[in-house]
């Protein structure tokens, strides 16, 4: 099930350079909830920072309050702890090149000491159902390596992997903006089913993706949320006048 | 007219460029055969001048006093495969651990200093490093031995193993990393299971080539190893090994000791050629297991 994502007061930097200026927002479990903003606004380093991978790029460090359901990540709790209960998948699928289908799946739970095979079996399945891939890689699971996937395939591979752990929080930085058109739709179909059991952030350039998918809308611009909304009352009535510029394409 | 005259325009670029790419494949081609020349023309005199020492004897039998015919290098083969099993027991592991270091976890001054002198160690003649074994090994146990052989060549394998491991995990995409980070997956986890399994061939190109190039190496085993005439596989007793055979024999008065070198680094190069392919089958068959 997922929980809610309670941000408070978040500052983030690389190096000496802040990429985020004191961001807070109340991310609603179980809904998606998308971030959009011109390159270079922050979005996806605020992502990076609700499972703690903004930390893993060196000189770069966040502070400010982080809650995962009940969990505060950036208090005492270890970063592997948090990246397990909140999921991420990236612009560019990165499958494992050297495994199988089935070990890029079962990835998650196997490095971290999982090791009952009827368990992993079921999850896998259920993960690939899941993500929507099952019936394209059933036969070949154990056979063909992640990478010999198409581009699409290996997005629903990847968010497969992720979903395998059973993380409560799916974070997506621009999951499709890689992928053409159809796989692009079957993505967003499975964002559609993922909401019922996970919470869903999803930074995206496309506004019309954004629109699509997601109720709730933040707008970033600099380093700052400018606006956070209703997706709906954020893209037909925005309060803010540089959201207003954005979205009518006006700048960005 | 201006419309004949661009297409002559464009026949003339045209012969011009297929002109061109004919002159650089040819010339690609003529660099290819160039550096295949020197290793066929290597293989082929060794054949021609070896094959006819190499019989069923040579490869079991001990060698024979002298004056004595017949006889072989069974004990320096075997000699060679010990040695080589010392040096790469003791060298892969530590190379490949200080590579993995200095591509994850080294950062600063300490890390360049490791890097600056595994090109230092590297560049060291392999002599000098023969002494080294001799002074850390054979002094201390007052008699030459396979184990001090071993040494010498592990310290010659080590920084091309480190800094092959590094450059190879340094190649895998940041993306790959993240994809375990993201998982929840710890560093040191991700390091083993995941960098360097994606660049396992890599690392072990470089295992491969420190392997060969030490496997012919003499001098580090002249005050090391020292040679023998009988079987020893006692790793604290001298030790004979092809590279010191063909040495000794090729630089003898005796045809037939000389005979016996070129037949001795036929065998040389064949067992190199096996063992690099044999390890390239092994680790190709390993490629698509999973996590392990």
């Amino acid at each position: 099930m997922g929980v809610g994502v309670h941000v408070e007061h978040l500052n983030a930097w690389f190096g000496t350079t802040q990429a985020l200026n004191n961001i807070s927002m109340e991310i609603a479990a179980n809904h998606a909830t998308a971030i959009i903003g011109p390159s270079g606004c922050g979005k996806s380093t605020y992502v990076r920072c609700l499972n703690r991978m903004h930390e893993t790029v060196p000189g770069a460090r966040a502070e400010g309050t982080v809650r995962i359901g009940d969990l505060s990540i950036y208090n005492g709790t270890s970063a592997t702890q948090v990246r397990r209960r909140v999921g991420m998948v990236f612009q560019k699928p990165n499958p494992f090149p050297t495994m199988s289908i089935y070990d890029n799946v079962a990835a998650g739970l196997k490095l971290n000491g999982f090791r009952n095979r009827r368990r992993l079996d079921e999850i896998v399945e259920r993960s690939l159902q899941q993500s929507a891939l099952w019936d394209e890689v059933k036969d070949h699971l154990r056979k063909k390596s992640g990478a010999s996937l198409s581009g699409g395939q290996q997005q629903r591979l990847c968010i497969a992997r992720a979903l395998a752990v059973q993380p409560e929080v799916l974070l997506m930085d621009e999951p499709a903006s890689a992928l053409d058109p159809i796989s692009t739709g079957k993505i967003e179909e499975l964002i559609f089913q993922l909401k019922e059991n996970y919470t869903i952030v999803i930074v995206t350039h496309n506004m019309q993706q954004a629109s699509r998918v997601a109720e709730f809308t933040g707008f970033f611009l600099l380093g700052e949320l400018i606006e956070f909304d209703k997706t709906e009352k954020l893209f037909t009535n925005p309060s803010d006048k540089r959201t207003e510029d954005y979205i009518t394409g006006r700048f960005g | 007219m201006p419309d004949s005259g661009k297409k002559a325009g464009l026949a003339a670029v045209s012969i011009r460029r297929r002109v061109v790419d004919a002159l650089a494949t040819g010339a690609a081609g003529a660099a290819v055969l160039l550096v295949l020349l020197p290793l066929v023309a290597i293989f082929g005199y060794l054949l021609y001048k070896g094959f006819g020492s190499l019989n069923w004897a040579f490869l079991t039998q001990t060698p024979k006093p002298v004056g004595e015919a017949g006889g072989g290098m069974a004990n320096a083969i075997g000699g060679s495969i010990l040695i080589l099993g010392l040096a790469s027991i003791m060298g892969v592991p530590l190379g490949i651990g200080a590579g993995i270091y200095l591509a994850e976890f080294g950062r600063g001054r300490f890390a360049d200093l490791i890097r600056f002198t595994a090109d230092v160690l590297n560049g060291v003649p392999s002599i000098v490093i023969g002494i080294v074994g001799y002074s850390i090994v054979v002094l201390r146990q007052k008699h030459f031995s396979a184990l001090a052989g071993g040494v010498a060549l592990a310290i010659m394998m080590v920084p091309t193993i480190t800094r092959a491991t590094e450059e190879m995990l340094l190649l895998v995409p940041i993306q790959v990393r993240e994809a375990a980070y993201g998982l929840g997956v710890p560093h040191w986890r991700t390091t083993i299971s995941i960098t360097l399994r994606t660049a396992t061939s890599g690392v072990i190109t470089g295992v491969m080539l420190a392997f060969a190039r030490i496997a012919g190496e003499t001098a580090p085993l002249l005050f090391t190893a020292f040679g023998n005439q009988y079987w020893n596989w006692n790793v604290n007793q001298p030790t004979a090994a092809l590279p010191l055979q063909i040495f000794n024999y090729a630089i003898s008065p005796f045809d037939e000791w000389r005979r016996q070198a070129w037949a001795g680094a036929l065998i040389l190069i064949i067992l190199i050629v096996l063992a690099v392919t044999a390890v390239r089958i092994a680790a190709g068959r390993g490629m698509l297991k999973g996590v392990s």
